[in-house]
């Protein structure tokens, strides 16, 4: 007799039913939908919501529903062309809003309140953008350098030393002028140590490590950081950039992006549903800040152009149209001091409206009372990084590009909150996201972009589930002509299979890519394989003669070996891919080990259970396995 | 229904002395295709831009390589991809990987320009490093897997299955790749990912049949090792057969109905699974057997039992 004890029936039962249930968001689909979000983050309001319902109605587009979801509005369609002539309209008609393409599950409410979720689909599913960016740690580190240099000057002076430090590649050098300022410097010098060591696990770390030498027959030192020191400021380098592009990300209104480190100095950023990566890269990519200078008016800008020398304390800087500027060389307020800055329209013109903090502020108001009637000048600071050729190497070189947006007359005080004019329409909805967001502590560059259009994604999808739906078919087909009952059971264990492996996806939340479904295939074909080898052992058993039951037990019992040494060798070679591999790789080595995992349980244990309800408990005199068996 | 009514009884092992001259002559022409017309890298692997874009009619391939030249780009590779309606426009690496960003927005407003209803299908930038990497990471991660795999099955069989089964596996990756730089076929990370899915399923059909011959060496005592090792090809031909044929049609049907995008993918396994299977009677018995694998090989059988645990 061939039964299993009721625990194990249990087991097989529970198993299915629970994967069944995880896997049951999956069914409802998506709808095609629009994120609507306010530009600052706050809640919509009601109104808003009827305002986008009688944009809708008036343009005539059909939408499934308009409802709030947390902090947005959440607008489904029908399809995807309505979907995007609605985000054409809706962006048109919304200011100060965010219109974000977006999947919207149709997962029912109880579902949804057990926490289930469908599959995450990847970007070559559901269309988007995805970007690589490589982190430029050597800038980060000199930078950080260059900090040092400016605050060991500021002593030498203060403590009037005659020292001077200057930055070098990777190491600043210290030259003490004067023999009896020596003492004095490497004071200085060693004291970089304790203000800013750092705090590693092994306790105090140097952070810097400091030599002596001889430059030009003085007296020198050559200040490097230290190895832990290198490595704390490019973590926070990466980190700061991750935030940073974090921020510029919910600045773009995507819905579920994701921005994280990949690797030692690369950032990995996924924009579902984006379509323009132009636009998204614009915002991504590029480090922008403001600064307020005076104009210096006394001067003739265009005469010193022609010299192509500035009067001293000035600077010369070219508006957009190419017009010269002359401003005064010091700073009346940055981009640090920026809190704040929203694109809106001022008395019909586009505007962005700024507000600093209490420091900028009082400067502004110093700056504006001095010199009321007279110009202004917003300077537009933007930073990019090129590669370069040097030395036959590709370097990553920051090119700074400064423009003055606007140079205005003064008409009154104002301190924190004031506004730059002067913008297109488009200039200022991007300028103000960008400052807003602030700037990298590195410069970053590109390595790699992905961009899916949505069609495409909606194609992929289709043509994925209709080949893992033919397949199938296919091979249910084959195997209920092949094996009979012994088929309509494996063919069951296939299905609970492949209920199992979308239960997982659900469960891990791992995203679901075009190799990842070609991987569930690859499964479907090979999950047969086991019950194919139980199958043909049967029958041998059956034709040397052995009873039905007995072949029954053998055929299970001996060829378990043989499955389980074919599935760990396959599921090495899937445990390498994940390793190894990045992106689809990794997508379609997740499938298809949680496919071997699965498909031991449904085809060995899965088909047993049945096989042993079906013929476990009576007397048989044969078995329904297909084939010429007696 | 059954393949063979009684236990077939075919002659593997006699004519193995032919199928190392193929094998060796289809690596050899592979290697030689490889080394004279190498391989036909995508994107993935060699940096540099890809775009793919739909028109509403069917598209003029001439006039966008026309626009594409006027605009600078005549090295660019433009081509129907999946319809007459799609095109794939491929740009060689220019080197400068911030030029991409550049490239890539002015081939757009090119083909805007030309025709305003294009349409934005997918856009792949990879820069020359990241190709370089993959491809030491494809690199990596093969010759990882066939070291972790040879260790397993040795530790499960003897050095000499484990040298069969690799060896299995290296002819099965060459004469992969083989075929698609002869037939010039574009290779790109989905053909890599395929590749290693090949590895897979060649190991599973090999260690299949490694089982059945350890598991006839203990029985069967007397009988060379050939004899032995020819029936157990012959016992597991059907199921080596039935497989086969599952896992082609469940790929025939990726093929056909599962999109441009896996079509690489699904093609390359399909060769794979063609090769594995030959590989697995004939590559890895043969090296198995000149290395005079024998009985007495296995004779401390003291795993048996956990072997034949259910």
């Amino acid at each position: 007799m061939n039964r299993y004890p009721l625990w194990k029936n249990l087991l097989v039962l529970g198993v299915v039913v629970f994967g069944a249930i995880l896997a049951l968001p999956n069914i409802f689909g998506d709808d095609p939908a629009l994120q609507v979000s306010r530009e600052d983050g706050q809640a919509v309001p009601e109104f808003t919501l009827s305002a986008i319902r009688s944009v809708l109605e008036e343009e005539n587009i059909n939408y499934i529903a308009a409802d709030f979801e947390e902090n947005a509005v959440l607008v489904r369609f029908d399809n995807v062309p309505m979907q995007l002539q609605a985000s054409g309209v809706l962006r048109e008609a919304l200011d100060f809003y965010i219109v974000a393409l977006t999947l919207a599950p149709r997962t029912p409410a109880w579902l949804r309140a057990m926490g289930l979720k469908p599959m995450s689909l990847g970007l070559d599913l559901r269309g988007g953008v995805h970007f690589l960016y490589q982190v430029d740690l050597e800038t980060a580190t000199q930078q950080y350098l260059g900090t040092y240099v400016a605050d060991l000057n500021t002593q030498f002076r203060e403590k009037r030393l005659r020292a001077r430090a200057t930055p070098e590649q990777t190491f600043i050098t210290v030259q003490v002028q004067r023999e009896e300022d020596r003492g004095a410097v490497s004071e200085i010098i060693n004291e970089l140590n304790n203000t800013t060591g750092i705090n590693s696990p092994l306790g105090q770390a140097d952070s810097v490590i400091i030599d002596e030498t001889i430059i030009e027959g003085q007296p020198s030192y050559e200040i490097r950081l230290s190895e832990s020191q290198i490595r704390t400021r490019q973590d926070f380098a990466i980190q700061q950039n991750t935030t940073t592009l974090r921020n510029r990300v919910n600045e773009l209104g995507v819905a579920e992006p994701i921005v994280q480190r990949q690797g030692i100095n690369r950032i990995v950023v996924q924009l579902p549903g984006v379509q323009d990566p132009a636009q998204a890269e614009r915002i991504l990519g590029a480090t922008a800040t403001l600064e307020i200078r005076l104009v210096d008016w006394e001067n003739d800008a265009f005469e010193a152009q022609r010299r192509n020398r500035p009067p001293l304390n000035s600077i010369l800087r070219e508006q957009r149209d190419g017009t010269p500027v002359l401003l005064r060389r010091e700073i009346v307020a940055s981009g640090d001091q920026l809190v704040d800055a929203t694109s809106g329209y001022s008395q019909g013109q586009p505007a962005v409206f700024i507000r600093l903090d209490a420091q900028g502020g009082q400067r502004m108001l110093e700056a504006t009372q001095a010199n009321l009637r007279r110009p202004m000048a917003v300077v537009y600071i933007e930073e990019k990084p090129e590669l370069v050729e040097r030395r036959g190497e590709q370097v990553l070189r920051t090119v700074r590009e400064e423009t003055v947006i606007n140079v205005a007359t003064i008409q009154g005080v104002f301190s924190s909150n004031f506004q730059i004019t002067g913008l297109s329409p488009f200039e200022a909805q991007n300028l103000a996201p960008i400052l807003r967001a602030g700037a990298l502590a590195a410069p970053i560059v590109k390595v790699e972009e992905r961009t899916i259009g949505p069609s495409l994604g909606q194609d992929n999808i289709e043509m994925g589930r209709n080949a893992v739906m033919i397949g199938f078919l296919l091979v249910v087909a084959f195997m209920l002509i092949y094996y009979r009952v012994f088929g309509l059971a494996a063919n069951f264990a296939l299905f609970a299979n492949l209920i199992l492996i979308v239960a997982l996806l659900s469960l891990l939340q791992a995203s679901l890519t075009l190799p990842g479904i070609a991987g569930i295939v690859l499964t479907v074909g090979m999950a047969v394989d086991a019950n194919v080898l139980i199958f043909e052992r049967i029958r041998e058993e059956l034709a040397n003669g052995n009873s039905p039951q007995a072949s029954i037990r053998a055929g299970y019992e001996k060829a378990f070996s043989t499955i389980a040494d074919a599935n760990v060798t396959t599921f090495i070679a899937a445990l390498v891919l994940f390793m190894f591999g990045t992106g689809p790789i990794k997508g379609f080595a997740i499938t298809l080990s949680l496919g071997i995992l699965t498909s031991m349980f449904t085809a060995i244990i899965g088909t047993r259970a049945i096989i042993n309800l079906i013929y476990g408990s009576r007397q048989v005199e044969r078995l329904a396995i297909g084939g010429g068996t007696p | 229904m059954q393949l063979f009514v009684k236990v077939p009884d075919f002659d593997f092992m006699s004519g193995r002395r032919i199928a190392v001259l193929l094998s060796c002559v289809i690596i050899f022409f592979s290697l030689g295709s490889v080394g004279t017309r190498g391989l036909n890298l995508g994107v993935d692997f060699t940096g540099g831009v890809l775009l793919e874009v739909g028109y509403s009619g069917a598209a003029n391939l001439t006039d966008v390589r026309n626009a594409l030249a006027d605009a600078g780009y005549d090295t660019a590779l433009v081509q129907n991809f999946g319809s007459a309606n799609d095109v794939l426009i491929r740009l060689p690496p220019s080197g400068d990987e911030e030029e991409g960003t550049v490239v890539r927005d002015r081939v757009l407003d090119t083909l805007r320009e030309y025709d305003s209803s294009v349409l934005l299908r997918r856009i792949e930038f990879v820069g020359p490093q990241v190709g370089e990497e993959l491809t030491e990471q494809g690199g990596l991660a093969m010759l990882f897997a066939l070291i972790l795999i040879f260790a397993y099955v040795m530790l499960r069989f003897n050095r000499k299955f484990a040298a069969g089964t690799i060896t299995a596996l290296v002819h099965d990756v060459i004469v992969v790749i083989g075929v698609f730089s002869f037939f010039e076929l574009s290779f790109d990370l989905s053909v890599l990912a395929a590749l290693l899915a090949t590895i897979g399923y060649s190991l599973n059909d090999t260690i299949v049949v490694f089982d059945r011959i350890r598991e006839n060496f203990r029985i069967v005592r007397r009988g060379t090792a050939e004899k032995i090792v020819n029936a157990s090809i012959n016992q597991m031909l059907a199921r080596t057969l039935i497989t086969s044929f599952t896992t082609l049609i469940v790929l025939s049907a990726l093929y056909i109905w599962g999109g441009q995008a896996v079509n690489g993918f699904a093609g390359a396994l399909m060769i794979g699974v063609i090769v594995g299977t030959y590989s697995s009677i004939y590559v890895a018995c043969t090296v198995a057997l000149a290395l005079k694998v024998s009985p007495a090989d296995l004779l401390p059988a003291k795993r048996q039992e956990i072997d034949d645990m259910p």
